[in-house]
């Protein structure tokens, strides 16, 4: 070998491991921010939602809803169905609210915000001018913007901090705001759609949810509107032993678009953490949203303690004709992930997608799908599943798809990939398909293998080493999910598939 | 964990109607081992996970719904095959009408006029105990513990001839409950064929242990009287490099279960599990099979095929688990339906459980109608809607009949489905 050859090996190395060093190790967003907080007392009960409801601000229906939640979810069971064990969560050693103290008063400039606080927004790579919107400084909306636009909404622990972009969003008549907020300006619209989806009376998760729900984001696009930005929630869980329970509600009106992303992160801490959401979505007629998500709590050290349980409720309503909704998720975080975006397609001719990737490596347990109920004419879905599975993990692919007798002339496409790396772990795909007409086509096709050892030799034959050719090979299994992201989420998740990998092999 | 409520009066409805049977001693044992199980498990019900798509009542009420005994027309179906014959009338042993049960290579016993020390106490109820976990199968321990009649096989050479056990149908009323055990001693080769009705109500559980290099050959028949109900279990434990083929046919009835357990214990061996089911009306089938991978370089195929018309249902769970010991698996399964018309149903739950990395397994389950590209194709070169029909129907069932080695016995199930089509037109 020449000298010039070792150098522009060692260049590529050198640049690979600056990269994968400029990923920050293993989990990058495992900070915790150190600021003051406003806690509700520990557990729940009765009290707690009232005082939930109360710190809202909200009016009495809605606190009536919350508690005939709460009575609801007192009766109700865990559901034990998944695979997924952990120890059993104890509900009353949770803090179900928690504010940053600084929210109180809206300050003036970024210089009286809480440095910590902006931090935060700063190491969640949110731009300065988003960061003075979250922070709540007056006049921000008016200030220049960089590039390109996406409005954020940034939900942290219990409340939400921000929303950006309100006033040019108003403009085209989009309403984007805190839940919180919805319920107050909004009454008319969040008590037609609220629960519409995801009944109080769900499942166990649901509803507890339902009960606690402290915040999270409004939607509202207007007939015939094509919402002018991105909208994007960021999720943080800061605060330790503290739930989080966010509730989103996307509403679109006819005619129209919108493309919302979601992602999350949380400290490192050696105690599970519970997050409960629920996300519903109506798409009226000839409407269409695209729900992208990168997942990335905290999954857990190495050895599985700590971590995120995220046992989300997602469902969309394709309620009018021709309308669509294309669920997209890259799952690589949380320690437990019970997780199913669904589609009713409701409307004739509606379309339901699913995209998914889920990685699970060390001691991180996922069992993620979705469910597809045709019951309008003509309708069509697309799934199309990955699960990565490496160290001593286990991934499980739980969907459902159902063509209801009228459902005549439907169609459905499922396509689920396993892979696993290491022979500690586990790959399981429990699909459920009925079908109930004839005119009406289900297809569904799952394969489960290993790393291809020919392709593994051709990378490393060409100067990669082991874990950058997972890296590249994996992302290349996940390609077709990848592309349905969104530019902003496709880069970010790419890396996450290799940083999520680390350690899995070797 | 959810507890389940266990019907306790529904178990001892059904036991009252029950008759511990006296077996031979060897049996006892198992036989009170299972009758505890029942009673601690329960039967199944509506809710049970495991019977989402079937509803159990009709096979777990204390006596079963009369069935009318359907006169077959015709020649008895693998007549043309020659077969050492054995006979059941509504589940118990014909001696006159069966064939002499000694044969070269093989030894043939009824259970209950086996002697006191006997091989197959080390499988009888054992192989179902081993296939309760990790999903129960309660009516196979019921099945244990109050089997009336049954055979005991062991194969020790290459069997010439096949087993042909012959299940007449011919009271209205009649509850049958068989067990069977057979061993496929190392190097040894059987095929048993299982043929017509049995009964109103029948309850079959067949345990087979399979040795290393061994090879069996399993195909049924299960007779079509419209109204009759069965529900079956096979047990099967593999040892290395042996082949193990298992394929029903199932024209009508107004219910089946056919429950397949296949344990690949030994490296290198093959186990195929297959069905054809063709229904209409009431018709409800359900295929169960497990599929667990212990052994090394093993594997395994699960092909099965419906046609359903006219509101019939049919249902598929199959399930492969691959251990952790089980490298170099290869796992298939395919489950497809062809629905000829609006008002039936094909429910499926093709799953993978895979605790090894290096496997290749796949699944597939589609469901339709008839291609049209493929009825346009043959109408536009003059064959007639309903011969192009049948034709697309027989090349559709053609992949899973294809998993039976024995062509002529392959020919006669095929004459059997082209009979169900065409009665269909009558």
């Amino acid at each position: 070998m020449t000298v010039l050859d070792t150098d522009i090996r060692e260049g590529v190395d050198r640049e690979t491991v600056e990269r994968v060093q400029a990923m920050a190790g293993k989990y990058k967003h495992g900070w915790e921010t150190d600021i003051e907080m406003e806690f509700a007392p520990k557990g729940l009960n009765t009290d707690i939602v009232r005082l939930i409801s109360e710190k809202n601000a909200e009016p009495e229906w809605m606190t009536d809803w919350r508690l005939k939640a709460f009575e609801r979810w007192q009766q109700m069971e865990e559901p034990d169905w998944a695979m997924i064990q952990h120890p059993p969560i104890d509900y009353q050693e949770q803090y179900y609210y928690a504010k940053p103290k600084s929210m109180m008063e809206k300050p003036k400039s970024l210089d009286e915000v809480d440095p910590k606080l902006l931090q935060t927004y700063e190491k969640l790579g949110i731009p300065l001018k988003e960061q003075m919107i979250l922070a709540g400084v007056e006049g921000a909306e008016e200030a220049p913007a960089e590039g390109r636009k996406v409005a954020v909404d940034a939900v942290f622990d219990s409340v939400s901090v921000g929303t950006t972009f309100q006033k040019e969003l108003a403009k085209a008549g989009v309403i984007f705001c805190s839940i919180s907020e919805a319920i107050r300006e909004h009454p008319e619209l969040v008590k037609k759609y609220l629960g519409s989806v995801v009944p109080i009376q769900d499942n166990f998760f649901a509803t507890l949810n339902s009960a606690v729900f402290s915040d999270g984001s409004f939607v509202y696009v207007p007939p015939g509107v094509k919402c002018p930005m991105e909208l994007s929630t960021y999720f943080r869980i800061n605060a330790e032993n503290t739930g989080q329970f966010e509730r989103t509600l996307i509403i679109a009106d006819k005619g129209s678009y919108v493309s919302y992303l979601e992602g999350c992160t949380a400290p490192q801490r050696d105690t599970a953490q519970l997050h409960a959401a629920v996300v519903e979505l109506v798409a009226l007629e000839d409407a269409e949203i695209k729900y992208s998500t990168v997942q990335n709590w905290y999954p857990g050290d190495e050895n599985g303690k700590g971590g995120i349980y995220n046992f989300v409720t997602k469902r969309a309503d394709c309620r009018g004709d021709r309308s669509k909704v294309m669920w997209t998720q890259v799952e690589t975080g949380s320690a437990v992930t019970w997780k199913y975006p669904s589609c009713i397609l409701r409307g004739d001719d509606s379309q339901g997608e699913f995209y998914s990737i889920a990685i699970t490596n060390n001691w991180q347990q996922a069992d993620t799908g979705t469910k597809m109920i045709h019951l309008g004419k003509r309708t069509r879905s697309r799934i199309v599943s990955k699960g990565i599975s490496a160290g001593h993990a286990q991934n499980t692919y739980r969907g459902l798809v159902s063509m209801h007798p009228k459902a005549k002339e439907s169609r459905n496409y499922t396509q689920c990939d396993s892979l696993l790396i290491g022979d500690q772990c586990g790959a399981h795909t429990v699909p459920y398909i009925e079908v109930k007409n004839n005119s009406s086509r289900a297809e569904h096709e799952a394969t489960t293998s290993k790393v291809d050892d020919d392709q593994m030799f051709y990378c490393q034959q060409r100067g990669m080493d082991e874990e950058e050719a997972v890296a590249l090979i994996v992302n290349g299994f996940c390609k077709d999910v990848l592309q349905a992201l969104p530019m902003e989420f496709a880069m970010e998740a790419q890396q996450l598939v290799a940083i999520s990998l680390e350690g899995s092999v070797g | 964990m959810a507890l389940r409520k266990i019907d306790h009066e529904a178990v001892e409805a059904r036991l009252s109607a029950l008759d511990l049977p006296q077996g031979p001693s060897w049996a006892a044992a198992a036989r009170r081992d299972a009758l505890e199980r029942v009673r601690a498990g329960g039967l199944p019900q509506r809710r049970d996970e495991y019977w989402r798509f079937t509803r159990p009542d009709s096979l777990i009420q204390p006596e079963p719904t009369p069935a009318q005994v359907l006169r077959e027309e015709g020649s008895e179906i693998f007549s043309g095959i020659d077969r050492l014959r054995i006979v059941f009338r509504d589940g118990v042993f014909d001696p006159e009408a069966s064939d002499d049960l000694a044969a070269e290579g093989v030894a043939i016993e009824r259970v209950a006029q086996s002697g006191d020390i006997h091989w197959a106490r080390d499988l009888y109820g054992k192989l179902e105990v081993r296939g309760q976990e990790p999903v129960s199968r309660p009516l196979a321990a019921l099945n244990t513990a109050f089997a009336t009649d049954g055979l005991l096989i062991r194969a020790t050479g290459k069997v010439r001839r096949p087993v042909a056990l012959v299940y007449l149908h011919e009271q209205e009323q009649s509850d049958a409950i068989l067990h069977h055990v057979v061993k496929v001693e190392e190097g040894a080769e059987l095929t048993l064929l299982e043929t017509g009705p049995a009964a109103a109500r029948f309850n079959t559980v067949t345990e087979v242990e399979v040795a290393d290099r061994a090879t069996f050959h399993h195909v049924r028949a299960q007779g079509r009287d419209h109204e009759r109900r069965a529900v079956t279990h096979v047990f099967a434990r593999l040892g290395g490099e042996c082949v193990f083929k298992c394929f029903t046919l199932t024209a009508n009835g107004m219910m089946t279960r056919n429950e397949a357990v296949i344990e690949l214990a030994g490296d290198d061996a093959v186990a195929h599990v297959a069905g054809a089911a063709v229904g209409d009306g009431d018709f409800h089938h359900d295929d169960t099979v497990f599929v667990t991978h212990e052994g090394r370089n093993c594997e395994s195929r699960q092909v099965f095929k419906k046609v359903l018309r006219n509101g019939a249902t049919g249902v598929f769970q199959g399930k492969i688990l691959v251990r952790q010991s089980a490298q170099k698996t290869d796992g298939y399964q395919i489950s497809q339906s062809l629905l000829l018309d609006g008002d039936s149903q094909f429910l499926a739950k093709p799953e993978l459980e895979i605790y090894a990395d290096d496997v290749q397994c796949s699944h597939g389950s589609t469901s339709g109608a008839i291609d049209e590209d493929a009825m346009f194709y043959l109408r536009s070169r003059g064959v007639e809607q309903s011969d192009a029909q049948d034709l697309l129907t027989l090349a559709f069932l053609a992949e899973a009949i294809d998993e039976i080695d024995d062509r002529m016995i392959a020919e006669d199930l095929v004459t059997q489905l082209e009979r169900w089509l065409s009665r269909r037109r009558r």
